[in-house]
């Protein structure tokens, strides 16, 4: 799908991207000045805790952002070097589900209850292509199969009622990729199903990427799924990027200190040792602290996080927003 | 879903019964001897009596419950009291004018109300939403009659657009028929397209806070495409249980329209009854209103199984 | 920014105490109710309505029944603020005068409604089973008849009078207070306390007195609001209709119905009492909307 554009152009580019939300202290920004690209056919991680910009990101590239709350106040967004956030709506419904897909996280409300699966499909598929009624009927049942839904012929005719959450996520996953998208959003696409249910789906969202050729953002909190699948990670704090890098360099070698304190959460990697949770809350956007934002709940911090506000500096391999990048040594993962 | 019909059906059984008995009781809430009190201050001795034949007031209470409500179950609802005409073709000759008025109010109230409270529910919050909130309060407060009388007055006799007031069946002339209607169904219908605004508007703003409203945005669909489709056939639940409940009061309030535009309705005709104490005609009306409007409730909740798969399918 | 710091604060003082202390109910009340500028000024619209209604005989210009042939259909002047109709009556005194039997009207139809209503519907609540099944089926016949066609049969059986016409509204909104007094009965049923006083041997009627009412009052003065609004607009209709006051005492109902024959040329017999009903009714759902947002749970607008 990728031949003929410009080689050497990552398929997303999102530059100093600033989404600002309407509170009781005015308009203030939730993500704050986010940069980063996405390869293609590459998998990146974005996490970080709740409250800290990471599923507002993952709409704002969809343009998923607007109404009387909320508005992109600065940046661009560049899918194979167009920018989507001066498409107007028209334009951008051809870019949804066409060219950049997205799967949310909850499955048991996100599919119309009043509507079959498989119209609500076929709706997604005849609006991106020129199938006749009979063709997309075909491909959603195709779809269907290829998303291991059993007897998809039976099932396509059910309603969401009918179908677990595992096998509605299983549903909206076809409903994404049905028109075989360069870029898939998946925001904590696992978050609400069983733990056995949550491996299935991301293996088969791998086996898909794997087939269709596609991009993945996964939006997760959670770091060992990012480990099982991503080849790079992007660590959200506040609204900021506080640090991104490989899966292979991050997990081993942290450098910035909220990493570190995610990674030393991870459930099983330390057995026998007790989980240590990072004390404290993301600070709400009208009461940042001074300096660094991480600083108030940060081990590692000196006076000088309480006075100024790290850049992130380019590493090479890596980015970090942090003072001490270079002397602290912190604990990673593996290796 | 049969299931569902048969369990909805036998609802209205007793409903129907209790209908009957209200119906028939009213007679028993007037005080002293009814006959006397019926036939007014300057009835003769004879004309007591004749009431009271009639009614059978000399028969206990129940065995005149059971043959008036045998007589009802066939169809006679008696004669009444002054005239000695049967109530039931009373009913039959009055009806037509005030089915048409109701059925063109109904129709209009849609037209007005889902729209206007589609658009404000989709539009939140925006200045809209906010004229079109207060609108629908006054709307509520505005007493039909009053509203009856400014558009006589305005359309139909200051404008001159419109008659203001008279009917014509629509046997006879379709036309006039539809332009005689349009003034008094317009009075009708403002009350009742305020209150389906209202429903409508809640329906929208809860539907559009769905998740899978978000998902058809992000899929590409058309933002329209999915308030029509997806909205509003979720909406259509409130939409249709106001249209259930309205059914009622616009019975009730065809009254005071039909008396402000001369149509010679049932609701007209019930005035006079009311003023004549014709109890036979009285109960008849009660009883054939109740009726009606108690089925229409039965086949608004069986319809909610068409809108909602989930009680479809069990 | 003057505002100081918690820490900076005195620990005591009787500002600090007085902001410390948790909202009492009728407080949180208020505040919220302050809020609402369209409930407000329902309110004080309806207060100056009960007021010239109580004092009309000091607030009104003229004798509302007083007539003057001379001023017969006359316009609005200095002596005639509002006109006079056809037999030179002051419209502006009769309708301060006709506040008296509209406001009065209603509160008798609210009255039967709620004593036919609330104790029904309590014990409706609290005993469930066939008690509240019955109850239930009978509110629900009441309520598949028009109120307007209801409540003018009752009439037609009955003399008609201001007093019957009431009763029979009264009669016809009961089954709508049964019913938000039923379920908010079945509410305070299922708490465990309620439960713990049955076991403990506490009869249904303390119970009902003690537990239920309290719990009642909020959706029952939000419901009595509205139903006033509804009496109003009701006796209206049936005054209208010749039904109700009887000449030659006048409610804007009667006011409004004795106009229709004027209105080509005085419009403004029939605009009068009509927007005073408008207001009225407006009024009384405006505030009972607003004493629902404020007597129910806090939920936090986005």
């Amino acid at each position: 799908m990728s031949e003929g554009r410009a080689v050497g152009v990552p398929l997303l580019q999102v530059e100093d991207l600033t989404v600002e939300f309407v509170t009781e202290h005015g308009w203030l920004p939730v993500v704050d000045g986010v940069s980063f690209e996405i390869g293609r056919q590459e998998t990146i991680g974005l996490i970080g805790e709740s409250g800290c910009g990471k599923s507002v990101t993952a709409m704002a590239i969809l343009g998923l952002i607007g109404g009387p709350s909320g508005r992109v106040a600065r940046g661009r967004v560049l899918l194979d070097g167009q920018d989507l956030l001066v498409l107007e709506e028209p334009e951008l419904r051809e870019v949804r589900g066409r060219r950049i897909a997205m799967i949310f996280q909850e499955p048991m409300t996100s599919i119309d209850p009043a509507f079959t699966i498989g119209k609500q499909i076929i709706e997604v598929l005849r609006r991106h292509l020129p199938l006749s009624r009979a063709q997309a009927k075909q491909r959603a049942i195709d779809l269907l199969d290829r998303v291991g839904i059993p007897d998809p012929h039976r099932r396509f005719d059910d309603y969401p009622h009918q179908l677990s959450g595992g096998m509605r996520q299983r549903v909206l996953i076809a409903m994404a990729l049905s028109c075989e998208p360069d870029l898939l959003i998946a925001d904590e696409p696992t978050t609400a199903l069983d733990v056995t249910v949550q491996a299935q789906v991301l293996e088969l969202l791998a086996g898909l990427q794997e087939e269709l050729g596609m991009a993945v953002l996964l939006v997760t909190h959670d770091l060992a799924v990012v480990a099982e699948t991503c080849d790079r990670t992007i660590v959200m704090y506040a609204g900021e990027v506080v640090e991104s890098a490989d899966v292979t360099a991050l997990f081993p070698d942290p450098r910035h200190p909220y990493t570190a304190a995610m990674l030393a959460n991870l459930p099983g990697l330390h057995p026998g040792e007790p989980l240590r949770p990072i004390p404290g809350i993301v600070p709400p956007r009208h009461a940042l602290p001074a300096g660094c934002w991480y600083s108030p709940r940060c081990e590692h911090r000196t006076d000088a996080c309480g006075a100024t506000h790290p850049q992130l500096v380019d590493l090479g391999t890596r980015r970090v927003r942090c003072l001490r990048a270079d002397e602290l040594d912190l604990p990673g993962v593996g290796r | 879903m049969l299931r569902l019909v048969a369990r909805r059906l036998l609802k209205v059984i007793p409903l129907l019964l209790l209908v009957t008995v209200i119906a028939f009781g009213l007679l028993n809430l007037v005080p002293g001897d009814p006959a006397v009190q019926i036939a007014g201050e300057f009835a003769t001795e004879e004309q007591i009596e004749a009431i009271r034949t009639e009614l059978e007031l000399d028969r206990p209470w129940l065995s005149r419950y059971g043959s008036w409500l045998s007589d009802a179950v066939r169809g006679d609802l008696g004669d009444s009291l002054f005239s000695g005409v049967s109530v039931r073709s009373q009913i039959w000759d009055r009806l037509p004018a005030t089915v048409s008025l109701i059925g063109w109010s109904l129709v209009l109230s849609a037209l007005i109300g889902i729209p206007a409270g589609t658009v404000a529910g989709w539009r939140e919050g925006s200045a809209l939403d906010r004229f079109l909130t207060v609108g629908t309060t006054i709307g509520v407060a505005i007493p039909v009659f009053v509203t009856g009388l400014v558009l006589a007055l305005v359309v139909g006799i200051k404008l001159g657009w419109l008659p203001a007031t008279g009917y014509v069946g629509i046997t006879e002339s379709p036309w006039q028929w539809a332009r005689r209607l349009i003034l008094p169904a317009f009075a009708l219908a403002l009350t009742g397209a305020a209150e389906i605004a209202r429903q409508t508007r809640a329906g929208v703003i809860e539907v559009k806070k769905q998740d899978f409203v978000r998902v058809a945005r992000a899929n590409g669909l058309h933002t329209r495409q999915v308030l029509g489709k997806h909205t509003l056939k979720n909406a259509m639940i409130p939409v249709v249980t106001v249209v259930g409940l309205q059914i009622g009061r616009l019975f009730g309030l065809s009254v005071l329209v039909e008396q402000i535009f001369n149509i010679p309705g049932l609701g007209s005709r019930l005035i006079t009854a009311v003023f004549e104490n014709d109890v036979p005609f009285i109960q008849g009306t009660v009883l054939m209103l109740g009726t009606v409007i108690v089925l229409v409730n039965a086949g608004v909740d069986i319809s909610y199984g068409y809108f909602n798969p989930r009680v479809r399918g069990s | 920014m003057t505002t100081a710091t918690p820490d900076a604060a005195p620990s005591v003082g009787p500002r600090s105490t007085a902001a410390s202390r948790p909202e009492t109910r009728w407080g949180r009340f208020v505040r919220r109710f302050r809020r609402q500028r369209g409930a407000v000024a329902a309110l004080a619209f309806i207060v100056i309505v009960v007021v010239c209604a109580v004092f009309a005989p000091w607030v009104a210009p003229k004798d509302p029944i007083d007539q003057d042939l001379s001023a017969s259909l006359a316009g609005p002047s200095s002596e005639y603020w509002l006109g006079a109709d056809r037999l030179g009556r002051d419209t502006l005194s009769r309708l301060i005068f006709g506040a008296r039997f509209s406001l009065l009207a209603a509160v008798q139809a609210v009255l039967v409604a709620t004593v036919l209503g609330v104790p029904i519907g309590i014990v409706a609540g609290l005993a469930r089973g066939w008690v509240d099944a019955i109850a239930s089926t009978i509110a629900d016949a009441v309520l598949s008849i028009p109120a307007i066609v209801l409540a003018l049969a009752i009439i037609g059986v009955l003399k008609p009078n201001l007093t019957n016409a009431m009763i029979a509204i009264g009669i016809v909104y009961a089954p709508r207070l049964f019913r938000v007094v039923r379920s908010a009965a079945i509410s305070v049923r299922e708490e465990t306390y309620i439960e713990a006083a049955r076991a403990g041997g506490v009869g249904t009627l303390t119970i009902a007195r003690t537990h239920v009412l309290p719990n009642v009052a909020s959706p029952l003065v939000v419901q009595i609001s509205l139903a006033l609004g509804f009496a109003v607009l009701a006796e209206a209709g049936v005054s209208f209709l010749g039904l109700g006051v009887q000449p030659p005492d006048a409610s804007w109902g009667v006011m409004l119905g004795q106009s229709t024959a004027e209105l080509e040329d005085h419009p403004i017999l029939v605009l009068a009492p009509g927007i005073a009903i408008m207001l009225a009714v407006l009024s009384f759902n405006v505030l009972g909307d607003g004493l629902n947002d404020s007597l129910g749970r806090e939920i936090r607008r986005e």
